[in-house]
């Protein structure tokens, strides 16, 4: 059956590409050849595997087929250092089985070296996102290049530069150690949270690949936290990323509107995706202090736990912001904090711990902080002040589904206003 | 193992007592990488007034007075290091002076296996659109 092949071909790229590429990598020494051996071993299988029938492990033909296909290619590969030694080794492990190539830790450790490459420090930043998604996820450059909203052509240029530098410079192929180890682990997480977060903030756009770069980001998390399991950062930054996917159905109603987390109905929420992230914050907080993402991903949990807004946990959620300012202070974890507080303690209070930050010029063209401000003004009964609040955040947007909801809240209030009169 | 040119840029600010003001660094900078069988070359530029960059355009020589681009740093010297690859090229890399006012640029040394073959034209390598048919 044609289209069972088409399928299991699309399954075993999402699958098992990673692992198959990782591996080759390592046996090869160059990023392209490996990759464009795996490649050729896809179209391959689509045309061999619909004459012939599926074989029994899909992992295993790929594997093998992408090592022939990479011994033809070193054959050709001048430039390529150790020719000889990489090709006597391919040709050694090509006799000796069929097998996939390697014990299963070994095929771990080839997975690590890949995304400690694609996120090496010596790329840009840029150039590591479009890499580790183009290598370690299942998304084609086009894919890539629509999520991030750049021309294919220009997408595909800053993957081909990225492989080239690490060509060029000889960037190793190898899992950090020592010393080096931590700071690297941040940077790779940091990719990670890159993606999830291009994902899931921004509204305009391809939803449908923008969803995808969701699904992306928590498989590479998964993958991460399998690859490492020691590491709590990255517990955190999954159970962050999975608490906030588990959300994604209910941010935006039938008419593309955003529905602000109050008003979410509950019931969209996904209930495996809770499940999965409370166990990885478990995780994440059991042996050491919290970091950035723990707090994160605890306060999406202490929302989410809260049996409907109004029961929300507001003074524990304050204080973890407070956390997570002394950690990592930015203005939208001090909004956060203002927005928190005001929940907890009374809008007054709110206002007092806003203060410093509208007070701050180069915030004045801070959207959020303006929506936050009137936000509370209105709860603290200063609807003149709410209403200018407003304004400011409406002409300071430039996100449609934003704005429309802020003009939305704009117009209550002044019906709020119109109705004290009567 | 592959080489690395190690390219230090000095602010253009500097005067000649700032560039050496690190002497004893540099000595023992220096010093630790040929102990470590680490250098291949090194040495002072001298400074960029005396830089003189050269073009060719349609078989003219074109000489300009001054270094290749419009920058606040300029060219101060050099280090050609023989890494294990491109880590081990930064961290040296981060030891310079340089790194602190300026910059380094780390920029690896094509190996002879990465110099393109010569053609059948190998006299006078042809552009795209500049060949005469």
């Amino acid at each position: 059956m044609a289209d069972l092949a088409a399928t299991t071909v699309v399954r075993v790229f999402r699958d098992e590409r990673a692992a198959v590429l990782a591996t080759l990598i390592r046996y090869v020494g160059d990023f392209q050849v490996a990759e464009d051996a795996v490649q050729e071993a896809f179209e391959a299988a689509l045309t061999t595997w619909r004459r012939d029938g599926i074989p029994d492990n899909p992992g295993a033909w790929i594997t093998v087929t992408a090592r022939r296909r990479a011994i033809d290619l070193l054959r050709r590969a001048r430039s390529i250092s150790d020719r000889a030694e990489r090709l006597a080794a391919l040709l050694r492990l090509d006799q000796q089985e069929h097998a996939p190539m390697g014990e299963a830790s070994a095929i771990a450790d080839d997975r690590l070296r890949l995304i400690f490459t694609c996120c090496h420090p010596a790329l840009d930043m840029p150039a590591r996102v479009a890499l580790t998604l183009r290598t370690l996820g299942g998304l084609t450059t086009g894919e890539i290049a629509r999520a991030f909203l750049v021309a294919e052509p220009t997408m595909g240029k800053r993957i081909v530069r990225a492989k080239r530098k690490i060509a060029d410079a000889h960037i190793p192929y190898r899992v950090p150690a020592g010393e080096e180890l931590p700071g690297r682990v941040r940077g790779v997480l940091r990719v990670v949270y890159l993606i999830f977060n291009e994902g899931y903030s921004a509204s305009e756009g391809d939803r449908l690949v923008r969803a995808e770069l969701c699904d992306e980001a928590i498989r590479l998390g998964r993958l991460l936290c399998e690859l490492m399991p020691g590491d709590t950062d990255a517990w955190g930054l999954l159970a962050l990323m999975l608490l906030h996917d588990a959300r994604r159905a209910a941010r935006v109603d039938g008419h593309g509107r955003y529905v602000s987390l109050r008003d979410q109905d509950r019931a969209w929420w996904d209930r495996d995706r809770i499940r999965e992230g409370l166990g990885a914050l478990e995780r994440a907080v059991r042996s050491a202090p919290p970091g950035r993402y723990q707090l994160e991903a605890a306060i999406t949990a202490l929302h989410i736990q809260a049996s409907d807004a109004d029961a929300t946990d507001w003074a524990q959620i304050a204080e973890l912001y407070g956390e997570l300012g002394r950690l990592n202070p930015s203005p939208v974890v001090g909004l956060n904090h203002a927005t928190a507080v005001g929940f907890a303690y009374g809008a007054e209070t709110g206002l007092e711990f806003l203060g410093p930050l509208l007070d701050d010029p180069a915030l004045d063209r801070y959207q959020p902080l303006h929506a936050t401000h009137a936000e509370l003004l209105r709860r603290a009964g200063d609807l003149t002040g709410a209403t200018r609040a407003y304004a400011r955040a409406i002409a300071l947007s430039a996100n449609g589904v934003e704005r429309a909801e802020l003009e939305r809240r704009l117009e209550t209030l002044t019906a709020d206003r119109s109705g004290d009169g009567g | 193992m592959p080489e690395y040119m190690v390219l230090l840029y000095a602010p253009e600010t500097e005067d000649e007592q700032d560039r050496w003001a690190d002497m004893s660094e540099w000595l023992a900078v220096t010093e630790s990488l040929r102990k470590a069988g680490l250098l291949v070359a090194n040495g002072p530029l001298h400074p960029v007034a005396s830089a003189t960059t050269v073009r060719v355009r349609g078989g003219e020589t074109e000489l300009t007075d001054g270094p290749f681009a419009v920058t606040k740093e300029f060219l101060a010297g050099y280090y050609v290091l023989n890494c294990a690859d491109l880590d081990e090229a930064l961290h040296h890399a981060a030891r310079m002076p340089t790194a602190r006012r300026g910059s380094v640029e780390v920029r690896p040394v094509m190996s002879a296996r990465e110099v393109p073959a010569p053609g059948p034209d190998a006299g006078g390598r042809k552009r795209a659109g500049t060949g005469n048919g």
